[in-house]
């Protein structure tokens, strides 16, 4: 069953990047879709009923809105820190606890953390996230896993849970 | 006419960024900074020059492409920073001086410490099963 949600994904996928109804382009995707899943179909997730659930996908809009507004934070905040004279920056790597347990969810938290004000996930060691952050606000543990990863865990846990 | 008016304020922000990105790349101290740089400023620059093609052309070919192309950028831009990002730490790269904090260095000890053990035994394994075997 993941095997063929796989197969549909990437056919799709195809679609979109060719953006042609030829025969030909049509043939060539249902190929291309078909190896991918031959190769990488083991490394999909399981549990391809969250698929078909609309709040999932409720969830995941709102959480790009949130996401977008973010990252363009984490842009500007990052791009002062470059310009700024002096360089106000105080980088180091700390500790943050996960909640999330599926692998799936917690690579999106990794990427959405990677992508958001002075912060990239550097490594994942049983139930903890390191991650190098470019300027330490506290060392409290509790204060700054709520800063860096208290903004996306609810929504990320609401999508892919 | 709007419509390019909007598209080429896209991508002027996105160039400005991108700008930034690789000042950030210069001037920033250590590896572990300049990938942040790297990641951010270069990705969302990008990313609204890929909009501002949209924009440009419209819902034809080359603009949904570059719609698709924003997603690849998101999962293999961060996916290749943290690649970078560990792999610098394990291979023995030190944090910059002005680094206040580093919780992974324990973790990282640790994990060299197991590398080395298992080398060892390795080491250790090899001469044992040439001489085991009857010649």
């Amino acid at each position: 069953m993941y095997r063929v949600a796989l197969f549909i994904i990437s056919f799709i996928f195809w679609m979109l990047l060719t953006w042609t109804y030829e025969p030909v382009s049509i043939i060539t995707g249902i190929a291309t879709a078909a190896l991918t899943t031959l190769l990488f179909g083991g490394y999909f997730f399981r549990n391809v009923y969250k698929l078909i659930q609309p709040r999932r996908y409720f969830w995941f809009m709102v959480y790009l809105f949130v996401f977008i507004w973010e990252c363009i934070k984490a842009n500007f905040d990052v791009a002062y820190r470059v310009l700024h004279p002096q360089m106000p920056i105080k980088p180091g790597i700390v500790k943050v606890p996960l909640r999330l347990r599926s692998p799936f969810a917690r690579t999106m938290l990794a990427n959405s953390i990677t992508m958001t004000p002075g912060t990239i996930s550097v490594d994942i060691v049983g139930d903890d996230l390191y991650v190098h952050w470019i300027y330490i606000a506290s060392t409290d543990p509790a204060e700054y896993s709520g800063k860096i990863s208290g903004r996306f865990e609810n929504y990320i846990y609401k999508i892919f849970e | 006419m709007i419509n390019e008016i909007i598209a080429l304020i896209l991508m002027s922000t996105g160039i400005l960024f991108n700008i930034f990105g690789c000042l950030g790349l210069v001037r920033l101290p250590d590896v572990y900074n300049r990938l942040q740089s790297a990641t951010k400023c270069v990705t969302l620059g990008t990313c609204s020059i890929l909009l501002g093609v949209l924009v440009w052309f419209g819902f034809v070919n080359i603009g949904v492409k570059a719609l698709v192309a924003i997603p690849l950028l998101f999962f293999t831009s961060t996916v290749a920073a943290h690649a970078l990002a560990k792999g610098s730490y394990r291979f023995g790269i030190k944090l910059g001086r002005k680094s206040v904090h580093d919780d992974y260095e324990a973790e990282n000890r640790a994990f060299l410490s197991k590398e080395k053990k298992e080398q060892e035994k390795q080491k250790h394994k090899r001469p044992l099963r040439k001489t085991g075997k009857p010649s």
